[in-house]
């Protein structure tokens, strides 16, 4: 049987841009978190980071402007906003270890009910693996967003009582923004926040490897 | 006055012998000192170890340097997904790599520059990062050490040196570059300009003099990987 429809990766950034308080400094790690810079909430204003030493940057440069000594983590060709900075890479990293950006968001492999992300090696992968800056913003970020989709391309949960990824740092997630739900780690486990348009709180707990505490009325998502 | 321009990449990297500490500056294809990693490639040195953010794109950058089979460990953060001589390398056990979280990296080499032995630091508790290293509770957190990253020398990008060693950067090229000048004990700079000393507004001086051991004019050789 075929599932019913779920978010998009597209719409899962929007919703997560939804997170994003005015005027808060964000860092937008690789995957979903990246497509959010392109679907932010109107009315906002939010100052993008980058860990190659950026304060300030703006959308991606267009075609014929790009200068390959401004481009963001990902290697993109990108631009600055007025009154933007430059910094070392030790600075940049201290911005997000230090509990200087507001605001993180990060892809995963798998998040656990104590906030638990796994997001840089898939076991028994070949090569050396890569960290990058993820594991400093695990640890410093003041408030991590976990963007993933809710399941394996197999249909495992990728939301789980215990991580078997190799970890990337302990209880460090806030809010999980899926192509099903929006849940927040909290003391007390895992709170459904809000569900997918269309989706009942028992489809998401089935999709889910911990148990979701469920307060109230759960709303669907707004993506508008 | 000490002498630090040479007329030659040859002259910039004829020191570095067998088995040096070597870091190297770099991040998404600005910043890196790509002509004297060629000129170093060239002299074939061998058993270096190179402290790097990442292991090189395709040829560039420091491809050439694995592809020689020139480097034998690596200290390093994202290898990068176009490693390829790297890869190969560490999977024939030919290289070894410490991976390490890319603002430890940083602090690492800022505690070798500072003068410091070590730190604690939350960053990779209870992950394969944490794993051999002391751990201790401060201020209700687990921490692990992390101790200095130490190197003979760093190769360094930069868009102008004047003579005394004053260094700018040119946008998001600065990355690693300003640190790993401070941290290594001979530090070699490439640079787009070198202008006259007093050119550079001492306020606008990222890398202070003091920092700096041979300056060298190349331009214009870049890897888009």
């Amino acid at each position: 049987m075929a599932d019913k429809a779920r978010l998009t990766r597209e719409q899962i950034a929007q919703r997560a841009g939804k997170e994003l308080p005015d005027g808060a400094y964000v860092n937008l790690g690789w995957g979903i978190p990246n497509l959010i810079a392109d679907h932010l909430p109107q009315g906002i204003e939010v100052y993008f980071h980058s860990e190659n030493g950026i304060l300030g940057m703006g959308p991606r440069a267009k075609a014929g402007t790009e200068d390959p000594d401004l481009v963001d983590a990902m290697k993109v060709p990108v631009t600055m906003m007025p009154g933007g900075s430059f910094f070392n890479q030790a600075d940049a990293h201290l911005m997000t270890r230090g509990g200087h950006i507001d605001v993180a968001a990060l892809g995963g492999f798998q998040v656990s009910e104590k906030g638990d992300l796994a997001n840089w090696k898939i076991p028994g992968a070949k090569g050396s693996g890569a960290i990058g800056g993820a594991m400093d913003i695990a640890a410093g970020a003041r408030k991590l967003i976990v963007c993933m989709e809710h399941t394996t391309k197999d249909g495992a949960p990728k939301i789980v009582k215990q991580c078997t990824y190799p970890l990337t740092g302990i209880a460090c997630t806030d809010t999980v923004v899926t192509d099903l739900a929006v849940i927040d780690v909290t003391p007390e486990g895992l709170v459904l926040r809000e569900v997918a348009p269309g989706w009942t709180v028992e489809e998401v707990q089935e999709r889910t490897g911990a148990p979701l505490i469920v307060r109230g009325n759960v709303p669907e998502m707004k993506l508008s | 006055m000490k002498q630090k321009i040479v007329n030659s990449l040859e002259a910039a990297v004829a020191d570095i012998p067998d088995g040096a500490r070597v870091m190297f500056g770099g991040f998404g294809g600005a910043g890196f000192p790509n002509n004297l990693i060629q000129a170093l490639a060239r002299t074939g040195v061998k058993n270096l170890t190179a402290i790097s953010n990442n292991c090189g794109t395709r040829d560039g950058e420091l491809g050439i340097m694995f592809k020689n089979k020139q480097i034998r460990h690596v200290i390093c953060s994202f290898p990068g997904p176009h490693a390829y001589h790297f890869q190969e390398q560490f999977a024939k056990g030919e290289v070894t790599c410490e991976l390490v979280p890319q603002g430890i990296f940083c602090e690492r080499m800022r505690a070798a520059a500072a003068g410091l032995q070590g730190f604690y630091t939350t960053v990779g508790v209870g992950t394969e990062v944490g794993i051999g290293k002391e751990e201790r509770v401060l201020e209700g957190k687990r921490c692990l050490l992390e101790m200095p990253i130490h190197a003979d020398f760093a190769f360094i990008k930069a868009q102008n040196a004047d003579a005394l060693g004053n260094l700018t950067y040119r946008l998001a090229a600065r990355n690693f570059n300003p640190i790993m000048a401070q941290a290594a004990r001979t530090t070699i700079v490439e640079v787009d300009e070198i202008v006259p000393v007093g050119a550079i507004e001492p306020e606008n001086v990222i890398t202070p003099a003091i920092f700096v051991h041979k300056i060298v004019q190349a331009k214009g050789l870049h890897y888009g990987g």
